[in-house]
């Protein structure tokens, strides 16, 4: 697009930009300023401290324990959704696009609350698995359901619109000339799709370590065991231990920015191939 | 098989399309359908005098009371602070622009538990900001008007990035048309611009709303959990889960889930309004 310098009151734009960067300041990169600056409220001795509990590094293990079932099972989602939905022509596919936007408006508590309403004690099923010994709330299994709930859409609605874009003729094209399916699909629709399904990966990885609400209620809070990085937060801040807090916070907070920092890199390497997904 | 016989799909040459689609709506079945089969129907457990009663409780209702009536706030305190931001985003240009920009989505991508402590931290009594507010004699964490902060602090990402495109293409000829035909700028600015924004606003104001009804993590720790003053829903959720009403849980999550999808097709319905009047 061209630059055009705006017409609309240039001599306001001092004031305007000023008034944005106020707002950006205080409401968004205040409160990031904060984590840090309370983490090393006692100094980097007080900041390391958090890092030498055990039930600190248990807690990061499950976090990446849970991305890293979570995230791939959400991936191959996407990818099945997006080709049966960008690539053929059917009957329902609005009410499946629908639904795959659904979580996006269901609290991540409800999110939880359904596996306990499931799962639990006097859930649905709550009485046949206690016969058969098989716990899910209150374990990873139900730590990754919930999360799994959660970060449905994301790779999903990245994939959908650029392979709808990108329409079906390059693969119809290698079919025709007698290429396999997987062959087709790993030569040609991967390859068109590889940046978005980074960027989907990536925005879901991050929700999925910080993924709070639905997390904490299936979770149960049990130390070094079923606590993820946000809820070990949770139980350090209720303590008054608030440095420990941060410094942990730290961590998750160091996780968005990274995340941050590779989407706008994306965003602004690979334009074109992710215009299609840039609507949030 | 006769002509124009109902087909469910079009033919195609690309495989796997029964593969593709199975899995998907395997999964959505397992993840989305099934537990919110149960959110759908648990409650009924109590008949519907028992929900009624669960939901006429005086502290459910001042926390649903709480939680739409911030969240209805927040969004529209944000249409204005979005719409600058966005605003200056598109139509200026100056140092720090990309940056400003990329911090955007930070609320996108910092966990909320981690927004949560260090907002609490900020509008504590003894914060950076509290502080000046208690000065004042306002009080800002541990208060509803801590609540409306978090929910500030969540709902700004919504209503740039549903703007900014739409700003982004607004051609520039009609508002060039608009200064020569003598208009001022403030009529620019109302008669030309806003119209034309307006859908893209309400649908950023309707995301920013659904995501604060629901959110948890950014809230709880800055409401300070009072009952009947600064209890949010969700919060009503996990405390009767704690006390094993698994109906009454669902009950709420189940209203929460009703309302908000109410107040969407509200704002659907004004937005289809709005653009049957700017095509007529």
């Amino acid at each position: 697009m061209s630059e055009r310098p705006t017409i609309v009151a240039p001599g306001l734009a001092p004031l305007l930009i000023l008034a944005a960067a106020l707002v950006m300041g205080v409401l968004i990169l205040l409160p990031l300023g904060a984590v840090f600056f309370q983490a090393f409220d006692k100094g980097l001795a007080g900041f390391r401290e958090a890092f030498d509990q055990p039930d600190a590094i248990a807690a990061i293990k499950l976090t990446l324990i849970v991305a890293a079932i979570s995230v791939p099972l959400n991936a191959i989602f996407g990818l099945a959704a997006a080709w049966s939905i960008a690539k053929f022509e059917f009957r329902g596919k609005s009410v499946l696009l629908a639904l795959i936007d659904l979580p996006f408006s269901i609290s991540p508590v409800v999110s939880g609350l359904v596996w306990v309403l499931l799962f639990g004690a006097q859930g649905w099923f709550g009485e046949q698995l206690a016969d058969r010994n098989i716990q899910i709330i209150f374990t990873t299994t139900g730590l990754v359901l919930a999360t799994v709930l959660v970060t449905l859409p994301f790779v999903a609605r990245e994939l959908i619109p650029l392979m709808q874009e990108q329409g079906t003729d390059e693969e119809a094209a290698a079919i025709t000339l007698g290429a396999g399916g997987m062959t087709t699909f790993f030569r040609i629709t991967l390859p068109n799709i590889k940046w978005a399904l980074l960027y989907g990966v990536l925005l879901c990885n991050a929700r999925a370590m910080g993924e709070f609400g639905a997390v904490s209620v299936v979770s149960g809070h049990i130390r070094g065991l079923t606590n993820t990085l946000p809820l070990h937060i949770e139980i350090l801040y209720n303590e008054y231990n608030f440095v420990a807090a941060f410094a942990v916070a730290t961590l998750l907070a160091a996780l968005g920015l990274v995340t941050l920092v590779l989407k706008t890199a994306l965003e602004v390497r690979y334009a074109g191939e992710l215009k299609a997904t840039r609507k949030h | 098989m006769a002509a124009g016989a109902f087909r469910w799909r079009e033919p195609s040459i690309l495989p796997g399309f029964s593969l593709a689609l199975g899995l998907t709506v395997a999964w959505l079945t397992a993840i989305l359908l099934i537990p919110l089969f149960a959110l759908m129907l648990r409650p009924w457990e109590l008949g519907i005098s028992g929900v009624w009663a669960t939901l006429t409780e005086p502290r459910v209702l001042a926390a649903l009371r709480l939680s739409f009536g911030t969240s209805a706030a927040a969004a529209l305190v944000n249409a204005p602070l979005g719409l600058l931001v966005a605003w200056v985003l598109v139509r200026y240009r100056f140092p720090g622009q990309r940056l400003l920009d990329a911090f955007v989505d930070l609320p996108f991508a910092l966990p909320t538990a981690v927004a949560g402590i260090a907002l609490t931290a900020i509008y504590a009594p003894n914060g950076i900001l509290g502080a000046q507010f208690a000065k004042l004699g306002i009080k800002t964490a541990y208060s509803p008007i801590g609540v409306f902060i978090a929910l500030l602090f969540i709902g700004l990402p919504f209503v740039v990035r549903s703007v900014q495109p739409v700003l982004q293409d607004l051609d520039r000829d009609v508002e060039e048309a608009a200064q020569t035909l003598g208009a001022t700028n403030f009529q620019r600015v109302t008669r030309v611009v806003l119209p034309a924004i307006l859908p893209a606003l309400l649908t950023g104001i309707g995301l920013a709303f659904a995501r604060a009804v629901g959110e948890y993590g950014s809230v709880i720790f800055i409401a300070g959990n009072m009952p009947l003053k600064s209890e949010i829903a969700p919060l009503l959720i996990v405390i009767k889960l704690e006390q094993y009403d698994y109906a009454g849980a669902a009950a709420v999550g189940l209203a929460m889930l009703v309302i908000s999808f109410g107040a969407l097709l509200i704002i659907n319905a004004l937005q289809a309004a709005i653009s049957r009047r700017g095509a007529a």
